[in-house]
């Protein structure tokens, strides 16, 4: 019902309460809307950029198989990469005029965190007892998980890159040892290259 | 109405809200736009949370009102529609935010 032309003190109280509801209505569909600028799609090239140069160093250096030397170089590349997405979509966000710390933003990096924590903690317990061959397919999970969760109010694109690492971890988990560096490039790499420059040229950058 | 009440005379609501903009779902197509620049037809509906059919039709609606932009191409060979808002729109939003915002301060001076 539109609110014209009524008399204030018989219809204020539901035009304040229909006011208030399209308020509502409209920051949440803006809010929803934020999310799909706020995966920063050139973030996400700079992180596969970096993960490529990873695999092949780890490939080429590494002696003692999926061990130390191989654990730091990721773990390296890891901090490259999360320092990489907070910047770019801090300066996506406020590029978009969003705080990080409301709305979509804050909902993409709170669904991400968990499994990317749980990750990290189920790194160091592998490392400790000496069961690192299985770190790659951990990763690629848990990471695809993470993309999944946080991805599930954002665009599609997002959700189908997740399910493309948790597929890639399944590779992995099937194919010889000696292959794990080219799935980890490809993975790492290759999909955050190939879905980032779809999201960039799609969603805003 | 005889003098015994203490109340105050009544006022009317000198508000008109934009009727294009005023419905649930076209309300919706311009918020999701003024946050997300271009949005292709499935992003659309997916925020909107509404049926091809009646995306189109409202959308159409905001397109004759030249609210909105469609942006038609093809990628890979495939059609792809995508819609932006214009600066018309992007100002009758901004009205109509002022006019909800009128519509709670006038609602709040009653409460006083």
């Amino acid at each position: 019902m539109p609110f014209e032309q009524m008399p204030v003190r018989r219809e204020s109280r539901s035009h304040q309460s229909q006011a208030t509801e399209h308020l509502r209505f409209i920051r949440e569909v803006m809010e929803r809307s934020e999310s799909f600028t706020a995966v920063p799609g050139w973030g996400m090239v700079a992180v596969g950029v970096s993960a490529l140069p990873t695999a092949f160093i780890a490939a080429r250096f590494t002696s003692d198989g999926l061990g130390d030397t191989f654990l730091g170089i990721w773990l390296a590349d890891a901090l490259v990469a999360i320092a990489i997405g907070v910047f770019t979509l801090r300066r996506k966000m406020r590029r978009s005029g969003v705080s990080l710390r409301t709305g979509p933003g804050r909902k993409y990096i709170l669904s991400l965190a968990p499994p990317i924590i749980a990750g990290l903690l189920l790194t160091a317990a592998l490392w400790r007892s000496g069961s690192t061959d299985t770190l790659p397919v951990l990763w690629l999970l848990l990471y695809g998980a993470g993309t999944i969760t946080g991805g599930a109010s954002s665009v599609r694109t997002i959700p189908i890159l997740g399910v493309s690492f948790m597929a890639l971890g399944v590779v992995a988990l099937l194919l010889p040892q000696a292959w794990i560096h080219i799935v980890l490039a490809a993975g790492f790499g290759g999909l955050h290259i190939g879905f980032g420059l779809f999201i960039a040229r799609n969603y805003g950058g | 109405m005889a003098g015994k009440t203490k109340t105050r005379p009544m006022r009317a609501l000198q508000v008109q809200p934009d009727p294009l903009i005023h419905a649930r779902i076209r309300l919706g197509i311009v918020s999701a736009l003024l946050a997300g620049e271009t949005l292709s037809f499935g992003d659309l509906k997916r925020l909107v949370d509404t049926t091809d059919g009646n995306l189109s039709v409202h959308a159409r609606k905001l397109e004759d009102a030249g609210y909105i932009e469609c942006l038609k191409s093809f990628h890979n060979r495939t059609p792809r529609t995508e819609y932006r808002l214009t600066r018309t729109g992007r100002r009758a939003l901004v009205d109509y935010l002022k006019q909800l915002e009128e519509i709670l301060q006038l609602a709040r001076g009653e409460d006083l």
